[in-house]
Order: C-alpha cells, then structure tokens, then sequence
C-alpha cells in the first residue's frame, strides 16, 4: 500500500542506453500497467523498480523514500514472475510460507497467512503438492499466492500470463482484475506486451517506447487522444490507419485533403498559420463507414475481406507499391463487398492528425 | 614392423571388422536369409526386422559375457580353491580373511576411505563451483583444479611422494616443518592420519570431477527462482543451502555415488606411496599383495570388494536414471 515516484531514471549497460528519462508518479491503490513493444525495457524497468536490477541514475522513491540501494527484499515488494519461479522442491504450502520463514515469524502468523492467501485463491486443496503435480494455471496462482502472503507495499507482475494457453490466459487475467478489486488500496505494477491485458487490467497505462515513456494515460485517454503516431497505432486493434495529407481549411474544425484523393474534415482546432501543413491522418478501422456521397475519406477496391460475423473486417488494396493497406471494420455481415470499390468516412469526432509523428492535440 | 604401423593396422583391422560386421550381416539377413521377395515377402521383412536387433546386439554382448559376466563366475569358482589351485576348500579362504588383522585394518581403512573421499571431494566441487561461476577469472580457475584429473593416480601418487618427502629440501610439509623449527618427520609414518594424507591424493584428483558436473547442474538452476528467493528476503547463504542445493540434490548424490564407486576400486595410491605398510592397507591393495602368490586368497578378496560396490552401483544407476527423467 504505497506511492511510487521514479524521477529521472536511467538504465544503461556499459554505453549503450536502454531507459532514460522516466519521470513516473503511481498513487497507492493504482494498477499501473507498463506495455511496449518487446524490446522497449518495461521488463528491466519492473526490474530495477524490484531491486533486482541496479538503477543506473536518477531516483526512485517508495513511500517517500529514497530505495535505489536498499535490497528487494526490504523495499516492501513482491514479484510474480513469467516463468512462475516456484521452488520445485517445496510444497505449494512451503513456497507460500518461505518468506516468512526467512523472517522468522511465528509458526501461526505464518499458517493464518498462507491459509488466507490459499483461501483467496482457492489453493487449499493442493497445498500439500508439489509445482510439478499442478497445472499452469494452478501453479501461477500459488506465485501470485506467495506474492499475497509477504502483504507487500507493492505487487510486481512481469509478464504473468504469457506461458499459459489462451483460454486460461483470459480466466486468470480475470482472476487478477478480482484480487486486484478485493485489494483496493494494494498497489500493482503489471508488465505486459499484450495490449488487451493492458486496457483490462489497467487503471492507468505506461507506453514505453524507444528507451522512454511514450504516453501516460487511463486506457480509454491513450485510446481517444493518444499524443502520437506510435501511441495511437499501439494501442487499439488492428492498427490505426494513416494517411498521408494536408490542412486546406483552419478554424474550430481542421479541413484536410489527402493524398489519395479523399477528404476529412477533424474536430482539432488549428490557425491560419497551420495552412498547407503535411500531416498524417489517423483512423482506427472501427471508426470507418461505408458511405456513398461525394464526402469521403478513401476510396479502394477490397482486396482482402474476413467476415466474423459480429463484423467484417475488409482489407483495400494499397494505393502503391509498399504502402501498408487500409483496414476497416464494419458491423454486421458485408462478404458482397469484396473486389468492390467501397468508399469510405469518418465522424470528425473520430479523426486524428499528427505532424512529425507527434498529435496537433499535443503540440 | 615398426610398432606404429602395427598399431594403425590393429585399429584398422578392428574398426574395419565392426563396421564388416554389422555391413555384412544385416545384408546376409536381408538378401538370403529372408529376403523381401517372393511369396512370403511380408513376412520375411517382419522377421528379418525381429532378428536384427539382436544381430547388432550380438558382438557387444558377446565381448560383455567373455570379459564380465564369465570371469564373475570363474573368479568365485577359483575363490573356493586353494593356492594351488588344485584341492577344493569350500568358503575357507573367506574364513582366512575374516581372522586376518590385516584384512580388517583394510576394511576399516576402506570404510574410512569410502566415508571420507566422497563427501570431501563433493563438497569442495560443490564449493569451488559456486564460488567460480560468476567470477571472471572462474573459468581458468576451474581449468586448474580440473587438471589433476587427466593425471594418472601413479602420476599422481608420485608428485604427493615429493610433497610428502621427509627431506625438507624436497618435501612442502617437512620444509614448513623446518623453518618453524620443528623436528622433520615422515607423515606417511604417522599412524592413521597416514590414511588421510593418502585420502588427500584422491581428494585432490576427484574434486575436478565434482565440480565439473555440480557447476553444469548449478548452471541449469532457473534464475527465476533465486531472484525470486532474493525478493524473498533469503541472504545468499539460505539461497545456496534452501534454494540450489535441494534443486541439485540428485546430480549430487549420482556425484557422490560415482566417487564411492572409484574409491573401492583404487589401489595404486596405496600401492605407490605406502605399499600397504604403516596401516595403510585398503581392499584392494590388500588384493594386490596375495595376487600371484595365492590366487584362491586374492580371487576372494575381488569378491568381497565386488559385494561391496554391488550396492553402491544398483542406487547411482537408479539416481541417474531418475535424473534423466
């Protein structure tokens, strides 16, 4: 139960730099979720906020104090591992009640903590076994069990349901989403490079990209006005479409003219000086509709069409050689429309412009 | 002919006579003695594939019944027989034995070889391989406590005979000795620690072995789990102990097992530096003295060291097998 504050954090392995400037608040109670491409150092991040990785530079704070070289196991926090790291030669009982061994509690300290961490978890049938004699799943629940029993200030997650099947993958980040509401005020870092886990789980979400932070936001707020390109076509699936374009009318409502011949008018106030400015509009494929006037965004020949029955997703063929192809989602079954030329709008509520990959909301 | 080129002619022979073997007879198998055509051309594959087996198997099992399984026997055979070899006694040379003072210095003496060079050289392997694996000159420190291994147990017998010298010009313990000021003595003379000065040898040379092995099996311990016992609060030494030792266990008891098994076997240790005297004796330098004098007498005491080892071998078979698993 604590706040987190990461000031100026840096990491780096001899010259090369893998994180530098991260500037991060987390409030107690929050379930902050750190998602990026692989790559990007949300694990070494979770790391070095656990202890188990040295900050190179800058601070970090839990509940006010200074932690960068005080040892994990007196930071007040607990990790879950991807792998589930459970002791293979301790039973689910003795994996849970190792911690507190090590700290040498009483004996029924320790039983009436295992006993309600095996309770909320529903493990009291198994605490007797070994890893080995359990499932997947079975055996991410004693982790998070063990993580449950230290009652820690904060709960790491790194990656907890990427070696499980798909089916269990949604029923334990169901599981998590519930022990995370039955401890209100515990805080939780959860890493994840699955963007579904990240806009479930979250209350707040972390963009890392490129070795920095790329955006901050409650999910629905990097969904709705992500600050730009990388954002914007991360979060949301499948990706949001750009097309390349330009401002031709300024004011409360910004007119551009694309490229590829369509139009689209965007609820983004610009100037007069923003006039001709190249940008990039973005379009999530759930947002485009098929119209028939003389007012649309894109126009192509359905190459590529997937009905799934809720929806249709239509892929169009590339305007040229290379160029990504636009994606559309319509509701509802649409298999005639494929091999036809379909054009396309969106409301202006719904469009967004980006000039040197970066949002005009955000300039 | 020059000995080189006999030996190359020997190993032509011999490699060229393994790969005729299996080359000829499979073919033999196939093209007449069940070959895949006319009526019953089925059948014949099914039986030719029933036969090859042990077609391969024969030679290896052949060359192991003349060279172990016979001599097993015949070893017990002539065990009941006297010196000669001529007048049959019963179990009378194993009574001898057992009323012998020397035969059970030798069995307490083994006891203590089996009890003491096993556990150390396992616990000093254990220990120089978690104290080299993440050092960055581990790897050349490994390299040198490993190289006792590729000496002969004469070899090596040899280098302790002039680190155990009495001369303190030659001897490191007598040299220390003298310039303490104390008087130069023979440790090979001093009675039962001799036994362990000779332990020491084996010790040194099987250490390499034990770490080798224990540092692989550290290796493949998951680092997860001691990240997650160092977020655990465990100091590194509840680390060693709860975490890898337990993860470990069964690489080091094949590990353990495995030296039991070669200390009951070693003999030119003994033999080299003491010759068995000064309360030296272990089993099978004790063999070594009654062999070619009284065959009846030695075959027995081979007997007694194979019952011995019997055990120790079924339960490192098993553990290995179940570390495969």
């Amino acid at each position: 139960m604590a706040d987190l504050k990461l000031t100026d954090v840096e990491k780096a392995y001899g010259e090369v730099k893998v994180l530098s400037d991260i500037n991060l608040d987390i409030q107690q109670g929050e379930l902050v979720v750190f998602v990026g491409p692989s790559g990007c150092g949300k694990s070494t991040l979770l790391r070095m906020i656990a202890g188990l990785e040295k900050i190179t530079a800058g601070e970090l704070q839990i509940d006010g104090m200074v932690v960068n070289d005080i040892p994990p196991s007196q930071r007040g926090i607990a990790m879950v591992f991807q792998s589930y790291a459970l002791y293979p030669h301790m039973t689910v009982r003795d994996n849970m009640s190792f911690a507190l061994k090590i700290a040498k509690k009483s004996k029924s300290e320790i039983d009436a903590a295992v006993n309600r961490a095996a309770d909320i978890l529903q493990l009291g049938p198994y605490l007797d076994r070994l890893p080995k004699a359990l499932s997947g799943g079975q055996r991410q629940r004693v982790a998070i069990g063990r993580s449950i029993v230290r009652d820690p200030k904060v709960y790491l997650f790194d990656e907890p349901l990427s070696n499980l099947d798909a089916a269990l993958r949604v029923a334990t980040r169901i599981e998590i989403a519930k022990l995370k509401e039955s401890m209100p005020n515990s805080t939780m870092i959860y890493v994840t490079h699955d963007q579904v886990e990240a806009m479930t789980l979250a209350s707040r979400i972390v963009v890392l990209a490129g070795g920095g932070i790329a955006q901050v936001g409650t999910p629905l707020e990097l969904y709705e006005r992500p600050n730009g390109e990388f954002v914007a076509q991360f979060i949301g699936s499948p990706a949001m479409n750009l097309l390349a374009g330009e401002i031709v009318g300024t004011g409360a409502q910004t007119r551009v003219k694309l490229a590829g011949g369509g139009s689209a008018v965007a609820n983004i106030p610009t100037t007069d000086a923003d006039m001709g400015l190249k940008v990039n509009l973005g379009a999530r494929p759930e947002d485009l509709v098929a119209t028939d006037g003389d007012d649309f965004l894109y126009a192509g020949e359905v190459e590529l069409l997937e009905a799934l029955g809720e929806l249709t997703v239509l892929y169009f063929k590339p305007e040229s050689e290379g160029a990504a192809p636009v994606l559309a989602k319509l509701a509802g079954i649409h298999t005639d429309l494929k091999g036809r030329k379909v054009k396309l709008k969106a409301d202006p509520s719904k469009i967004h412009l980006f000039h040197n990959k970066v949002s005009l909301l955000y300039r | 002919m020059s000995p080189v080129f006999q030996g190359m002619l020997t190993i032509i022979i011999g490699v060229g006579g393994c790969v005729g073997y299996f080359y000829f007879s499979n073919m033999l198998l196939d093209k007449v003695i069940f070959p895949a055509k006319g009526p019953n051309t089925g059948r014949n594959i099914n039986r030719a594939n029933q036969v090859r087996p042990w077609l391969f198997l024969f030679p290896a099992m052949f060359a192991l019944g003349l060279y172990l399984a016979y001599p097993v026997v015949g070893s017990f055979w002539r065990s009941l027989f006297d010196r000669s070899g001529a007048n049959f006694i019963g179990l009378g040379n194993y009574i001898d034995l057992f009323s012998e003072g020397t035969f059970r210095t030798a069995v307490i003496n083994n006891l203590l070889w089996v009890l003491f060079v096993p556990a150390m050289a396992t616990f000093l392997g254990l220990l120089v391989a978690q104290l080299t694996d993440r050092l960055s000159w581990g790897n050349i420190a490994k390299s040198l406590i490993f190289m006792p291994m590729a000496i002969s147990f004469v070899g090596a017998s040899l280098i302790w005979k002039f680190v155990y010298s009495a001369n303190p010009d030659i001897g490191i313990i007598n040299s220390i000795r003298d310039a303490m000021g104390l008087a130069v003595l023979d440790p090979l003379q001093v009675r039962f620690w001799n036994n362990f000065f000779l332990m020491f040898i084996l010790v040194w040379i099987q250490t390499g072995f034990a770490m080798v092995i224990l540092s692989a099996a550290l290796r493949g311990i998951p680092e997860e789990t001691i990240e997650a016992a160092i977020i655990d609060g465990a100091n590194p030494f509840q680390v060693f102990f709860k975490i890898k030792v337990p993860q470990i266990m069964g690489t080091i008891v094949v590990v353990w097992t495995t030296i039991t098994i070669l200390v009951l076997k070693v003999f030119d240790i003994v033999y080299t530096m003491t010759g068995g005297n000064f309360g030296t004796h272990i089993l099978p330098s004790y063999m070594m003295t009654y062999m070619f004098r009284d065959d009846g007498r030695a075959t027995a005491v081979a007997f007694v060291i194979m019952l011995l080892v019997l055990p120790v071998m079924i339960w490192n078979i098993r553990q290995a097998r179940n570390e495969m698993r």
